[in-house]
């Protein structure tokens, strides 16, 4: 008998946990070129604000050992072009959907949220994280009030389900994600990239034209295991891990360490297939070691 | 667009570091179009090289990179006979050549393989090649078969002294063509779409970026097209690389 690989998040079904994680695989159309999107348990959307966004000024790419910086700034072409041209294609495609949002200020992401209360999107998912953006993201991620305010004031504009990621970038990421569980968040992503700067030393200046960005990929994965781990022993909510997630191991290690489902991202520009490889390697993991149901492996770190 | 696995059947040593391959990828081959590029990962980093492509024949295709860095290098030592893990073919090339349509070629530096395929299928062509100093002097025996070549030294030590644009305004006082296709540093691409506008010709300049994705999904690249009276933000691997002149704002 092949394992159960569904999760459940805040009453939302996934059909299994692997998530593609926000600003990584866009709006999914390009990826549906090399696989089925109804493979992946679900899709976070880049993240969406209520106005079309630019972005910050390229270069905004900078490799990393072990990983990447970004700082593309939340380029998207706003949350009514979202919801008009993306959303109802993504909703036919068999997975569960999850639209990021961010926003300049506590009433720009109440506005977002609430035009997306009248779509099927099945969840929400506030960024208070992104690192790139002066108002938008980090500006209400680092702090347990600042991010209450935001969380309190998107939970009374929508009654979808409010998963809420949050920032690396804080001296105690427990605190934060209590103060946003009890703001009324379903369940808690993490982690958002970690702040990193590249200078390149023949002409002085930084790779990034923003001088600095975040740090995703294989290298920050130890730090997302210890932040989920933390997080999982002091919230209630169900944990969405994420960061450098790059294999099925990588991925059961996560779940090991508290997460009902986790996101995968960079590991997706390396190999488009990554997703569908994660899926398939758990799942023939699952089988060899007799586990019938995948829920079985969250939080299971035996600690010494 | 697909995942293939190309099979290196030729590889040389252009310059002391600028490589060219002959990969061999039936899957790509069959749809890639000039101007369009390849993502190749390199073992051991997380992002791949977008490479552009070169030359495209029945089964292979032809690529020519530069040693820019880590990865760069790493390709560098590999040999004929090893495989290469590469996206391919992405982005938008070169509007196709019509019959009888009279190209000129403007490439500088690593700038130069992109217009490779695309001359053989004019009918015409004439190029002009550029390069800091007659030792980084690269394809010009490729571009010497396909029509006249005007080589420029930014030293002097080979051809003409100075730049490219200097040679493409001086052609096109005494010569019509119906188009420009370009490749190169960014002041070299302003420099040939301010002359492109002035001459009223047709025009498209492939353009580089760093990028994560390569296939439209990231937003890491972005350069900015006009529609109208509006700049739209635009993907360097997805709407690129390769844009109208007219179009793209540099």
């Amino acid at each position: 008998m092949m394992p159960k690989m569904s999760v459940n998040l805040a009453g939302v079904s996934f059909k299994n946990p692997l998530i593609t994680a926000s600003g990584t695989f866009g709006y999914g159309r390009e990826y549906e070129n090399f696989f089925p999107l109804s493979t992946l348990g679900g899709i976070s959307t880049k993240g969406t604000t209520n106005e079309p966004r630019l972005g910050n000024a390229v270069p905004r790419i900078a490799e990393t050992p072990m990983g990447m910086l970004n700082s593309v700034g939340l380029e998207n072409p706003g949350i009514d072009f979202f919801i008009k041209h993306a959303l109802p294609w993504l909703l036919q495609k068999d997975t569960t959907i999850i639209a990021n949002i961010a926003g300049s200020t506590v009433d720009e992401y109440a506005e977002v949220a609430s035009k997306l209360d009248d779509t099927d999107v099945y969840m929400i998912e506030l960024n208070i994280s992104c690192p790139n953006v002066k108002q938008g993201g980090a500006a209400f991620g680092i702090s347990t009030k600042s991010a209450q305010m935001v969380v309190s004031a998107v939970r009374k504009s929508t009654k979808k389900p409010l998963m809420v990621k949050l920032s690396p970038n804080v001296t105690s990421i427990v605190e934060i994600a209590k103060a946003v569980e009890d703001a009324g968040a379903d369940v808690i992503s993490l982690i958002n990239t970690l702040l990193g700067m590249r200078i390149d030393i023949n002409n002085k200046r930084p790779i990034l034209k923003n001088n600095v960005g975040g740090l995703s990929g294989p290298a920050v994965f130890p730090i997302a295991i210890r932040m989920v781990y933390q997080v999982y022993k002091a919230v209630r909510i169900p944990i969405v891990g994420m960061g450098g997630i790059a294999s099925f191991e990588d991925a059961i290690e996560m779940m090991m360490a508290g997460a009902s489902a986790f996101q995968v991202g960079t590991a997706i520009f390396t190999d488009p297939y990554t997703p569908v490889n994660i899926i398939d390697g758990i799942k023939n993991w699952l089988f060899e070691k007799n586990i019938d149901d995948i829920n079985e492996i969250i939080g299971s770190v035996n600690e010494w | 667009m697909v995942k293939e696995i190309a099979k290196i059947v030729k590889r040389d040593v252009l310059k002391g570091n600028t490589y060219s391959w002959i990969l061999q990828c039936k899957e790509t081959a069959k749809t890639a179009k000039p101007g369009q590029f390849v993502d190749i990962l390199v073992e051991g980093f997380n992002l791949r090289r977008p490479i552009s492509i070169c030359e495209i024949f029945n089964d292979s295709i032809r690529i020519v990179f530069d040693v820019r860095g880590k990865g760069t290098a790493k390709m560098a030592n590999l040999l004929v006979g090893d495989m290469v893990d590469m996206l391919a073919p992405l982005g938008n090339g070169f509007s196709k050549m019509l019959p009888g349509q009279k190209l000129l070629v403007v490439g500088g530096g690593i700038g130069t393989p992109p217009m490779v395929e695309l001359s053989k299928h004019a009918d015409f062509v004439k190029a002009i090649i550029g390069f800091k100093t007659k030792d980084a002097i690269i394809l010009k025996d490729d571009y010497e078969k396909l029509g006249e070549t005007i080589v420029c030294t930014d030293d002097g030590s080979m051809g003409r002294k100075g730049f490219v644009t200097d040679a493409l305004r001086d052609i096109l006082e005494t010569e019509k063509f119906d188009r420009i296709a370009a490749c190169g540093p960014k002041p070299m691409l302003k420099g040939i779409k301010e002359i492109a506008d002035e001459f009223n010709i047709f025009c498209e300049l492939s353009l580089e970026d760093r990028m994560a994705c390569g296939i439209g999904a990231c937003l890491g690249c972005q350069c900015f097209v006009k529609s109208g009276d509006k700049q739209l933000s635009a993907r360097v691997c997805k709407g690129g690389p390769v844009f109208k002149s007219n179009e793209v704002i540099l």
